[in-house]
Parts: C-alpha cells; sequence; structure tokens
C-alpha cells in the first residue's frame, strides 16, 4: 500500500491483507540498501496470524520517494510520520541491521508507542571501516560485492524467499544493485546508508528510554555484526537474544529458525 | 580495498548450493526421489502454501535434489535463481509463457534451433503469440521490429548452426531501450565460457542435456533470472499496454499476489513456478537433476578440452581441400571473429558447422563414412557427434528460411567431444577421402 508521509508517497508492504490498524501491528524496517522485500515471508506470516503487518520501503529505496533521511534519529521519526499516516497507535518494531537501529531510535523516541522491539542482526556502535566507506565512495560496486559476500555465511542454503532454487548471494547482490540503481539524483545510497549506520550515536540514550520488551536475534556466523557486538544493546536493553545458526542474512539464511524466534518475541 | 568476494567458478561449480547432508552426512548431493514431503503440522502446511514458509512440497513445484542444480546453475550464470524444466524447449516456452499471451509478440534472431524456431513460428502462433525473425547481427532489425505488443527479444549466443555471435551488449540495449527484457538461449556456451546476464542479458536458458550434463544422459533445461530487469518500471512506462501485468498486477492465480511487490529482484521465476511450473507441469526429475549436477562438476575442466578439441579440428578443416567453409568464430576468417574475441575469450564452443565443396551426396557419403564421430541429433556429449541439419534438426524450414539462418544443403554440423583430436582428425581425413571418391 502506499501511504503519504512528509508529503511523500512511501511504500509499505502489508503480507498479502489489506491492513487492518485495528489488529496489533508488526513493523518491519530493512538494512542497507535493502527494501521490504526482505521481510516479505515473515511479513505474510505476521498478516496470516493475527497482526498487522507493515514492511516498509525507507524514504528513497525501492518504491519510496524522496531523497534518503540523513541519520537514523530522522528515521526514527518517520517511521512514527508513516504509523501516524496508517492510522496505527502501537506497534512492535522489527529491524535488521541498519533498521535495528532504526527500530531502536524509534521505540526510544516514543517508548508508549512500541509494543515490542526486536533487533535483528545488530551491533551497536555499527562502525564502518574508512576503507570500506572509501571504497564505497569510489567503487560502489565492488564495495557492494564485498558486502554481499560478508553477509553470507555459506555457500548452501535451505529454501528461503521467493523459495527454492533462489541463489541467495545472486539474490541479494541483485537487490542491492537495484536500490543503488533506483535513487534520486543519482545519490550513492549504498554510501549514504553505510554513513548512516556508522553515525548513529545516540543507541544508550535511546535504550534506556524504551519501555518494551526487546529481543536480539544474532547470527552466530555473522561477521559483519558479529553477536559479541550486540552485548551492549542487550545488556541496556535486558534483551532476550536469539542465536541462530547463520551469517548477517539470518532471514534468508535461517528462516525456519527465525520465525520462530520471531514468534517467540511476539508472543 | 582488497575484501571478501564469492568463490571463484571451479569452486562454485562443485560448491554451491549444496553442503553435506544433515541427517546422513552423505558429500555428495543426494538424490531424493520423493513426490513429496511431509508438513510438521497443518500451520506448517498452510504456511508453505501461503508462501509464508519456503520449503518443498510436492516435486512437480521444487524438490531437494533440483532446486541444488538450480542455484548451482544461477550461481555460475550470476543470477538470483533458476527454474530447472523438462527440457530446454520446456525452458523457452516457460520464458515465454510467463511473460506473453495472446495478442503479444517477440522479436527473435533467425539462426535459432530448429526446435525453437518451430515453436515460436508455427506453436506458439496458435495461442496468439506472434514471432518476427531478424537477423541476429541487424541492429537496426531488431529496433524496427519492435511494436507496442512485444515483450521479449530473443537470440543464441552462439547462433545454430551457424555460430553467428550475438552481440548480446548492443541487443540487450536496444531491447533496455525500448523497456524489454533480452533473453539469450546460452546452450553452445555454458557459463564457462559466457555469462549473458553479465554482458546485459536479463534472462537465460540452457538445454542442459548439452554440455551443461556432458555425457548425453539424459533431457533437462534450466531457465536463470538475473533480477535486473525492473519490471515494474517497464509495465509503468508502458501505460495503457500493461506491459508485464503478470507480473505488476494482482494475479487472481494466487490471492491477488503481486509479485514484484513479493519479491523485487525474483518476481519473474516466482510467477514462473507458481503459474507455468504448476500449471503447464514441465518440471524436471529430480534424477535428472542428480545427472546433470554431476555434469557441471566438472564442467570447467570439460569445457576446455571441448574447446581446445574444436579449435583444433576446425582448423584443420579449414585447411583441408574439399571443405568449402568452416562456420567458427574462433577462425580468423568467421564473419564474427573479432565479436567472439570480444564476448567469447575463453572459446568460442565445440558445435561448428562446415560446407564441402561438394553436394548433397558427398555429404552423405561422408557422414556414413565416420567411424568415431556419432551420426545423432544431439550436441555437447562427450563423444563427438555429426549430423546433417538441413534433412534433420532444420528440415521443415525452406530454403529461404534454412539460407537465413546459415545452412546450405551440405552443411555439416559436428560436436567436438572429449576424445584424442588425433583421431578424431584421423577419422574426419578417413571420411572426407571416403567422400570425394
Amino acid at each position: 500500500m502506499k501511504l503519504i508521509v512528509n508529503g511523500q508517497a512511501a511504500y509499505a508492504y502489508t503480507g498479502g491483507k489489506p491492513l487492518d490498524p485495528a489488529l496489533p501491528c508488526v513493523v518491519f524496517l530493512h538494512g542497507a540498501l535493502n527494501d521490504h522485500s526482505v521481510w516479505t515471508p515473515l511479513a505474510r506470516y505476521a498478516a496470516h496470524h493475527g497482526h498487522a503487518a507493515l514492511a516498509l520501503d525507507l524514504p528513497g529505496h525501492g518504491r519510496s520517494e524522496g531523497p534518503p533521511l540523513p541519520d537514523v534519529e530522522s528515521l526514527g521519526a518517520w517511521v512514527h510520520h508513516l504509523l501516524d499516516a496508517a492510522g496505527v497507535a502501537r506497534a512492535a518494531l522489527v529491524g535488521h541491521s541498519m533498521g535495528s537501529l532504526i527500530a531502536l531510535e524509534a521505540a526510544g523516541q516514543q517508548p508508549q508507542r512500541c509494543s515490542r522491539l526486536v533487533m535483528v542482526g545488530t551491533a551497536w556502535p555499527m562502525k564502518v571501516s574508512d576503507a570500506l566507506l572509501n571504497t564505497a565512495r569510489e567503487q560502489p560496486a565492488a564495495a557492494m560485492a564485498m558486502v554481499n559476500a560478508f553477509s553470507h555465511s555459506a555457500l548452501a542454503m535451505p529454501p528461503a524467499s521467493p523459495g527454492p532454487g533462489t541463489w541467495l548471494r545472486g539474490a541479494s547482490l541483485a537487490l542491492m544493485q537495484r536500490m543503488q540503481a533506483g535513487t534520486q539524483d543519482q545519490t550513492n545510497l549504498f554510501l549514504h546508508d553505510f554513513q548512516v549506520c556508522d553515525r548513529y550515536a545516540a543507541a544508550q540514550a535511546a535504550a534506556e528510554r524504551v519501555t518494551a520488551p526487546a529481543h536480539l536475534i544474532v547470527g552466530r556466523r555473522d561477521v559483519m555484526t558479529p553477536p559479541k557486538a550486540a552485548r551492549h544493546l542487550a545488556e541496556w536493553l535486558h534483551a532476550q537474544v536469539h542465536q541462530l545458526d547463520a551469517g548477517h542474512a539470518l532471514m534468508s539464511e535461517a528462516p525456519e529458525a527465525m520465525l520462530a524466534a520471531l514468534k517467540t518475541a511476539l508472543a | 580495498m582488497a575484501g571478501p568476494a564469492d568463490p571463484g567458478f571451479d569452486t562454485l561449480a562443485l560448491h554451491a548450493g549444496a553442503a553435506p547432508d544433515p541427517a546422513t552426512g552423505a558429500r555428495a548431493v543426494p538424490l531424493h526421489l520423493s513426490t513429496s514431503f511431509v508438513f510438521d503440522s497443518t500451520e506448517h502446511a498452510a504456511g508453505l502454501f501461503n508462501m509464508e514458509r519456503a520449503g518443498h512440497v510436492y516435486s512437480r513445484l521444487s524438490n531437494p535434489t533440483t532446486a541444488v542444480l538450480e542455484e548451482r546453475i544461477a550461481a555460475l550464470d550470476g543470477g538470483v535463481g533458476a527454474i530447472a524444466t523438462a527440457s530446454g524447449q520446456a525452458a523457452l516456452h516457460l520464458a515465454v509463457a510467463t511473460l506473453a499471451g495472446a495478442g503479444h509478440h517477440i522479436v527473435a534472431s533467425s539462426a535459432l534451433y530448429g526446435g525453437s524456431h518451430n515453436l515460436l513460428h508455427y506453436t506458439l502462433k496458435r495461442f496468439g503469440i506472434t514471432t518476427t525473425f531478424v537477423q541476429p547481427g541487424d541492429h537496426e532489425a531488431w529496433r524496427r521490429a519492435i511494436r507496442p505488443e512485444t515483450r521479449l527479444l530473443l537470440g543464441e549466443s552462439l547462433g545454430n548452426p551457424g555460430l553467428d555471435v550475438l552481440d548480446i551488449p548492443a541487443v540487450a540495449e536496444i531491447a533496455h531501450d525500448a523497456g524489454l527484457p533480452l533473453l539469450v538461449d546460452a546452450t553452445f556456451v555454458t557459463p564457462w565460457l559466457q555469462q549473458p546476464l553479465a554482458l546485459g542479458a536479463d534472462l537465460v536458458y540452457h538445454s542442459a542435456t548439452k554440455f551443461l550434463c556432458g555425457h548425453g544422459t539424459v533431457v533437462g533445461g534450466l531457465l536463470v533470472d538475473g533480477g535486473r530487469f525492473d519490471w515494474e518500471r517497464a509495465h509503468a512506462a508502458s501505460g495503457s499496454q500493461r506491459r508485464f501485468a503478470e507480473l505488476c498486477e494482482p494475479y487472481d492465480g494466487f490471492h491477488g499476489m503481486v509479485f514484484t511487490e513479493e519479491s523485487t529482484v525474483g518476481a519473474f521465476l516466482l510467477r514462473a513456478r507458481r503459474e507455468g511450473l504448476r500449471d503447464f507441469g514441465a518440471c524436471m526429475s529430480p534424477h535428472t537433476a542428480w545427472l546433470i549436477l554431476q555434469g557441471v562438476e566438472t564442467l570447467p575442466l570439460r569445457m576446455q578440452r571441448h574447446v581446445a578439441n574444436a579449435a583444433r579440428v576446425a582448423e584443420f578443416l579449414s585447411s583441408h581441400p574439399l571443405v568449402a567453409q568452416v562456420a567458427y568464430p574462433g577462425l580468423p576468417g568467421h564473419r564474427d571473429h573479432a565479436l567472439a574475441q570480444r564476448l567469447l575469450p575463453r572459446g568460442c564452443g565445440a558445435v561448428f558447422s562446415f560446407d564441402l565443396k561438394a553436394g548433397r551426396e558427398q555429404g552423405r557419403k561422408f557422414i556414413e563414412s565416420l567411424r568415431l564421430f556419432s551420426h545423432l541429433a544431439n550436441v555437447g556429449d562427450a563423444r563427438s557427434l555429426v549430423i546433417h541439419p538441413a534433412s534433420t534438426t532444420h528440415f521443415r524450414m525452406d530454403d529461404a528460411a534454412l539460407a537465413a539462418s546459415g545452412i546450405g544443403p551440405g552443411t555439416i554440423r559436428l560436436s567436438i567431444g572429449l576424445e584424442d583430436p588425433d583421431d578424431l582428425i584421423a577419422d574426419l581425413t578417413s571420411a572426407l577421402k571416403a567422400a570425394a571418391k
């Protein structure tokens, strides 16, 4: 569905059912250079099991208009503006990687509005090396290939979205390339998103305001956001930590374990 | 910055999509000869049917062994995924049927495998899909042939049997300028010689029966999606033509699913599997997939030998006094030699044709005098093969269509195998001598 947020069209995938704002809502937030499609099976599950699902395309990503927003703080505020536009009073916030920081920030900005906080493939600080930022600036295609290789932990995975026969590394890289190619004004979205992650400094303050139960879902073999890099978040949020046998692309590398962890988090 | 990278081609040919079996420890890919797969619970079953979860339900739609092959070819071709089909013809049909229906149109190279020509020129016409054929090297003809109702451009990496080299970057640009995808038949090249997706093609298919299997044992096809074509953008730009509504508008056959919303880069494969494979049913047997996987594991090694042998045989024939011409782009005299050097730097495959200076009767005597080459209708076997296209693979085409495809009445097609090249040349020498008598 399309919503107007701050005067710009924003896209939200609703899991194959029309949005019913009266149902308990789950908001899914994607990571850098991704879109809603990394969440579609989980959003479908939520929508068909008693929830209203909103898997968003962040501004400047996929089907959502506008320039990409400059920092996690403004993206957190944008989530609340989107919930206002959708008529949703309260929601569980589920984010992956960069999206996990946005979920945290949004939960910290309006704690009463967040029923659950679920941070997937997360870390704080989410620092990006100067070398990678420079490569992202000068050779974004090469940097995307590197990050894609970093994000996957094996050459064989269980069936994942959109189904058997999907080569996850290829699908993940193609999605990044599509997002990079689709930006307005030739924005280097890859560099932008990585800078957004790198610069976010307010995690502790946000975490200390969060009142909702929090869950961290991390990949045991994740080298982008290794489990130990989430320990501060776990401590500040008093979070339940789920360690899955996966790399950074948890939703595609361990879809069944991811669903089980999400069900626990939303219960 | 030096950083992590995906494994190289030879590694992917062995490992992509497969790991030791967690249930048994089996290192080789297990052969799952099972029509169907049990559900954990009614909720699990409902989740699989509703695409809340990914898994195997019924082997017409997917199978664990077949999925390994699909992932592996997608990895080797640089795609997002693949669908294994009952044959190469089924892969072509699945691609067309996913994107086109009655009233739609295809622009295709005239230098196609005879079976593809039959499907496009005769059979699909019955279902309301028409095709305009153009010379593959005539870029202006490709451009001129595109109509509002066109849905697809189609060519072969190496045209059959004249080995016209498709200028994929140029034809892809023409397609993309018109908001259309380019589908390439890469059967003769395999991903080891060329990755059409990296050159700009959007979809690739293979008759896996040939070099991918490599041993002449099973028939199968593979359809690979590059995931780069933006169906929604093309749909929006086409206005009232509603191009690719099949992917971009709600599908009644799956609760109003919009495939491009469901998967930004996998929409084509999703529809092809959820409609085309489900309803037309031309799936690959897992046993076939398993045998093709055996071939793919040694593809880099075999293709090197195929190409080296073919280059030697082509060179031999090109200097033989009874041979009028050899259509092999690896030879400097071929019209597409320069293009081949650019697009096929590892070699021009192992299938090519040549013309005897003498006529049809001498051609017959030549084929019947061969002892090591097998006279049959296939290519890409480990063994060397020979055929007379005008009387076999392309026999339904009239003389004009044959000429347009670069086939003369005396054209002979060879598929060079993995034998000792000296033995192949000795066999050809002997048969040419017999034909000259």
